[in-house]
């Protein structure tokens, strides 16, 4: 070796042998992020929402879902109900007391009270009950006191109707069987007590201590005798239900729980935790393609600097490590400050907006599911980078010399594999959110054609714009409709995020109000609070004319038609209470039972096939039944029952099972006849009607009783005001998820936006080099811009309809309806909010030196 | 054919085929290089001199023919083999340069050694950026460098790894006659120093005469080889 050696060229400086290049890695990823530090952390903010919608949804539903909770155990009273028609056995009441329950008992049976003041005597439901029911809600009186007097046992509490009814007031008396008490006040609302249909008769409350007194338990064979349970743990409450179901047979109870009645809310609630889960996901992918448009921005700018990386003798693997690891920080800088937000959002909520919220929300956090949450959001998140982040590896070191050359991406196996893991992803959050693989699938299905029809929109326009000549048309016009198509436009870009993200919110969107609309108190306003029975065929245009008058409307008239059980499937009820297989109470029971040939709206066939007319000569008639009465008899669709109908037997056959929606207050019946076969048999009418408050309630039934004594009126407003609590909450959770994924949304699109503007730097900047004015510069852009944002939306609005139509008729099971206007504006507020954030983007562009510019492009 | 070649390219052939026809750039080039030699390609535009570059830096692979580096056959090798016989036997300097943007002159010079998994190379690198006259501009990034400082550090981070073989684009072609001098006197020197063989694409026809060897090619072919005419 020559002397003169410098000793930076000295041979001596051995080569060390390879070692690790991790450190190098991040070191060079966080060189190469220079001058786009604050750009990247930018782009990052549309991860942001995502991950704190993701993280808030999670405690924000939890929240909604104890609030909704707490009110649905107060539509029992208790953890556990468990009820028996005779008094409890012994070995009944071993296993009762030995359970780990706090527990109150009640008995309920029907008898006369009698008013000494008003000398009037009515059929009302009267309950003894003891200890300190009801565990969960409050009991509603007036004067609001009179619970609490009423515990110490110092006279009983009388349904406010029956108080209007005789004018009586709180300080009378009331006589009970034998036992003559003071009235402490009126009850407007025991938790618990909703099943008014079974017994239809209003309320008497006593202590148990005075029941005896009353010396009417003698004849106890009507009564009810219940036990109310609270259980400090779910898996006491789970154990005992368990126990109860497995000894049925044994042990001959009856029981109901709050899980029971949560099924009865049905579809509702089912709806609310579908749609948070649904909106918290969509923000998170919304999100993501935020992320993955803005590396797709970011490698696209690097390329260069990957094929000299390259030269220099990095492995396609190598140069990919460093972009990766970009996309990871850039991907943990949004998780991070995402589950912060959220975290705090969390906080600041319930400050901000407590008297709005109808809920109570959790002010603790759930570390653990913020971390889940953020986790996944993380993983989706790095699924859709990996994408724009692919490109990397395909970079050729030739791009040195061929800087113009579209870098095409050539077909890198990864990239399915991506798309493979992408789906797997989509499918696996879908499915731990919804439970249900159908729905995974098809979420994940519909995401994949969406992108689908926006691609082949994207290159259909290209491909129109192309053919076309537009030599007539003005400059800007001409530049405009050009840069559609130009190499490197940004169509596809923008119409696949600007198209998916109009797509997603406005589905969410639509979805949302067409459950609300479902939910909506002026689609109740419609629906009957109260029902007059008991009315004679002679009475029955009276009582019209009478609410007609008080300006009441008729909502439903139902014939009544009393029977009861003669035999089931051939076998007498004789036999079949001897054999006990079947409780006593449903075979011994007066069934009210109507006739009709059409389905009503607050029922739902499940099986069999609706028959509307039969005639009178037939053998054998077929009937409707209620699921739940059925499953007691143990009978189904095709088994015969012969009712004795006041004396004359009527052979039926179940044609139907019928689910009853227990939230309408409708005269809901065991069992329906056809028409054509009861109209001639005795009978009376139930009439149901709206009533707006308790004193249009309290006037009507003062005439009703004063011109139709038998005539009773039971007034289900308050009950029917608890469902509508729930419903409000329910609704709330809704919009407010919406209204959280709709400004994920908007962040997307100005993501978009801004990111697109880089793709058109350059030649702004050399238009304008050439001479052209910012006017004309200007024009150009808008003329892009609104093209692209209208089609993109119009694309959109095509998939969202199409979406929501399958996710109302398929997930949520509510009417599909397409709030046109809404749509428009959709359109409207896209193609404003597109150009608008183009425009001022590209301004902040223009205003700088295009030297600097051209000299940093290089 | 010289059995000590450092470089040595066989019937060397490249086709294009864009739009349905082919485009042949390259037909049936031939040339051997031993250590320490110094050669110039030159050509009229689009006579495949860049094509021929690439080829022999393993940036892209022949329709036909084979090249050897260093003994090695770069059709033999797969991608990232190339990469790593690049990072430790190749230079590179290009007509525009090709720094970083967002690395600082020094980075940017270490950057082949630092790609090998060695530390230390800031000392190195820091020499070498004294070397060709760049000692205060450091942490300059290639933006604030003129032409011909960008280049300069160019050449620092061709010569760092001590390449056996540099590979020259049109060095000079952006540069003014005052600066592409001393870039060219650098070329020479290190070259000289490092006993790094050279082969250099120009049109110059000065700078080509400074070298051992001219290989001229004219519509993809060797036109002439002054190896051929003076052996
Ligand atoms: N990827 C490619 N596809 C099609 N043709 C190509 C491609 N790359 C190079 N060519 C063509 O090959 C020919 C030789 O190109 P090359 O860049 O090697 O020429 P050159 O001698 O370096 O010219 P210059 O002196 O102008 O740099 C040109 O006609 C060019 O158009
Ligand atoms: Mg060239």
């Amino acid at each position: 070796m020559p002397a003169d050696h410098t000793s930076a060229l000295d041979p001596s400086v051995s080569r060390s042998p390879r070692g690790s290049l991790l450190p190098w890695f991040f070191r060079m990823a966080w060189r190469d992020s220079r001058r786009s530090r604050q750009k990247l952390l930018f782009f990052s903010l549309s991860i942001v929402l995502g991950i704190a919608a993701m993280v808030a949804i999670g405690s924000f539903g939890r929240s909604l879902e104890n609030a909704v909770e707490q009110q649905t155990k107060a539509l029992l009273g208790a953890d556990l109900l468990v009820q028996s028609r005779d008094v409890f056995t012994g070995p009944q009441k071993e296993f009762l007391d030995a359970l780990p329950a706090t527990q109150s008992e009640q008995i309920l049976f029907s008898s006369m009270v009698y008013f000494p003041k008003a000398d009037g005597t009515r059929l009302a439901q009267v309950g003894g009950l003891s200890g300190d029911f009801p565990y969960y809600g409050e009991v509603e009186t007036f004067p609001t006191n009179a619970w609490t007097q009423f515990k110490r046992g110092e006279g009983a509490l009388v349904e406010e109707s029956l108080l209007h009814q005789f004018d009586a007031e709180v300080g009378d008396n009331i006589k009970v069987g034998e036992l003559t008490l003071p009235i402490l006040g009126a009850l407007r609302k025991v938790p618990g007590d909703n099943e008014f249909f079974a017994s239809l008769a209003p309320r008497v409350f006593l202590r148990m201590e005075s029941l005896a007194a009353t010396e009417l338990l003698g004849d106890a064979s009507l009564a009810r005798y219940r036990r109310f349970l609270q259980f400090d743990t779910e898996a006491q409450l789970e154990s005992a239900v368990t126990q109860l179901r497995d000894r049925r047979d044994e042990l001959q109870l009856r029981f109901d729980t709050v899980e029971e009645r949560k099924e009865n809310l049905g579809e509702a609630l089912r709806n609310l935790y579908r749609f948070l889960n649904l909106g918290g996901f969509v923000a998170l992918l919304l999100g993501s393609i935020g992320i993955a448009s803005a590396i797709q921005v970011h490698v696209r700018q690097r390329l260069d600097s990957v094929a000299i990386l390259r030269c220099l003798g990095a492995t396609s693997g190598q140069a990919f490590t460093i972009y990766l690891i970009q996309g990871a920080a850039l991907g943990l800088a949004g998780v991070i400050a995402g589950t912060a937000l959220g975290v705090g959002l969390q906080q600041a909520l319930p400050l901000a907006f407590a008297n709005f919220i109808p809920i109570e929300v959790e002010f603790a956090v759930d570390t653990w599911s913020a971390l889940r949450a953020a986790g996944a959001g993380f993983l989706i998140c790095m699924l859709f980078a990996l994408l724009p982040l692919l490109q990397v590896r395909t970079v050729s070191p030739l791009a040195v010399f061929r800087r113009d050359l579209d870098h095409v991406p050539s077909r890198d196996p990864w990239l399915y594999v991506v798309y493979g893991a992408i789906a797997i992803g989509v499918v696996a959050f879908a499915l731990s959110q919804t439970q249900r693989w159908q729905h995974g699938v098809a979420f994940a299905g519909g995401l994949a054609g969406a992108l689908l029809v926006l691609f082949t929109v994207a290159r259909l326009i290209v491909w129109a714009v192309r053919k076309m000549k537009w030599k007539n048309l003005p400059f800007p016009w001409r530049q405009g409709l050009a840069s559609l198509h130009r190499p490197n436009n940004r169509t596809l870009l923008l119409m696949v995020s600007l198209g998916l993200g109009t797509f997603l919110i406005l589905t969410l969107h639509l979805v949302q109000h067409s459950i609300v609309r479902e939910l909506m108190p002026e689609n109740q306003a419609s629906k009957p609070n109260a029902v007059l029975f008991d009315i004679q065929s002679d009475q029955k245009d009276g009582i019209l004319k009478l609410l007609e008058e008080q300006n009441l409307p008729a909502l439903g008239v139902s014939p009544v038609v009393t029977m009861r059980i003669a035999s089931v499937k051939g076998r007498s009820t004789e036999d079949l209470i001897k054999e006990k297989k079947i409780r006593n109470w449903v075979l011994r029971r007066e069934y009210r039972s109507t006739y009709r040939d059409h389905i009503a709206d607050s029922e739902e066939m499940i099986s069999g096939e609706w028959v509307a007319t039969a005639s009178p000569g037939a053998d054998v008639i077929p009937i409707s039944m209620e699921r739940g009465i059925a499953e007691d008899l143990g009978v189904g669709v095709g088994d015969e029952i012969v009712f004795d109908v006041q004396g004359i037997p009527v052979t039926t056959r179940i044609a139907n099972l019928r689910k009853v929606d227990w939230r309408r207050v409708q005269a809901n019946f065991f069992v329906v006849f056809p028409s054509g076969i009861l109209e001639e048999a005795p009978g009376f009418f139930i009439v149901t009607t709206r009533i707006q408050d308790s004193q249009q309630s309290a006037a009507m039934q003062r005439v009703v009783v004063k011109n139709y004594p038998n005539v009773s009126t039971i007034d289900f407003t308050v009950v029917l005001k608890v469902v509508e609590g729930i419903v409000e909450k329910i609704s709330f959770g809704i919009r407010f998820m919406a209204l959280f994924t709709v400004f994920t949304g908007i962040i997307l699109l100005i993501t978009a936006v801004l990111n697109s503007r880089f793709q058109r730097l350059r030649e702004t900047i050399l238009l304008r080099t050439l001479g052209a004015s910012s006017g004309q510069v200007m024009r150009i852009q808008v003329i892009e811009f609104l093209l692209l944002g209208f089609l993109a939306s119009l694309t959109g609005i095509g998939l969202a309809v199409g979406a929501h139509f399958l996710l109302t008729t398929f997930v949520f099971k509510v009417g599909f309806s397409v709030p046109v206007l809404h749509l428009a504006l959709a359109i409207v507020l896209n193609c404003l909010l597109t150009l608008s954030v183009g425009l001022l983007a590209s301004r902040t562009v223009l205003k700088r030196p295009p030297l600097e510019i051209l000299r940093e492009q290089g | 054919m010289i059995s000590d070649a450092i470089l040595d390219v066989q019937n060397l052939s490249r086709t294009y085929t864009s739009g349905g026809h082919a485009l042949t750039v390259l037909d049936d080039v031939s040339f051997a290089l031993s250590r320490k030699q110094t050669c110039a390609i030159v050509g009229p535009s689009g006579s495949g001199k860049t094509t021929l570059l690439g080829l022999c830096a393993g940036l892209d692979l022949p329709t036909n023919g084979f090249v050897s580096i260093a003994g090695k056959r770069l059709n033999d090798l797969n991608e990232n083999e190339r990469a790593l016989l690049r990072n430790e036997h190749i230079g590179f300097v290009f007509q525009n340069f090709q720094l970083l943007p967002n690395l600082t002159a020094l980075e940017n010079v270490m950057i082949p050694v630092e790609l090998r998994g060695e530390r230390g190379s800031e000392k190195q690198a820091e020499q070498l950026l004294q070397r060709v006259g760049l000692g205060d501009r450091l942490d300059h990034y290639p933006a604030q460098l003129s032409g011909g400082e960008q280049q300069r550090v160019a050449l620092a981070r061709a010569f760092i790894n001590r390449p056996h073989i540099l590979f020259a684009d049109e060095p000079t072609g952006n540069l003014d006659a005052e600066t592409a001098k001393k870039v060219v006197e650098l070329i020479f020197e290190m070259n000289d120093e490092l006993d790094t063989t050279l082969v250099l694409v120009t049109h110059d026809f000065e700078l080509a005469q400074r070298t051992q060897r001219v290989i001229r090619l004219r519509g993809g072919r060797v036109a002439d080889d002054s190896a051929t005419v003076s052996a």
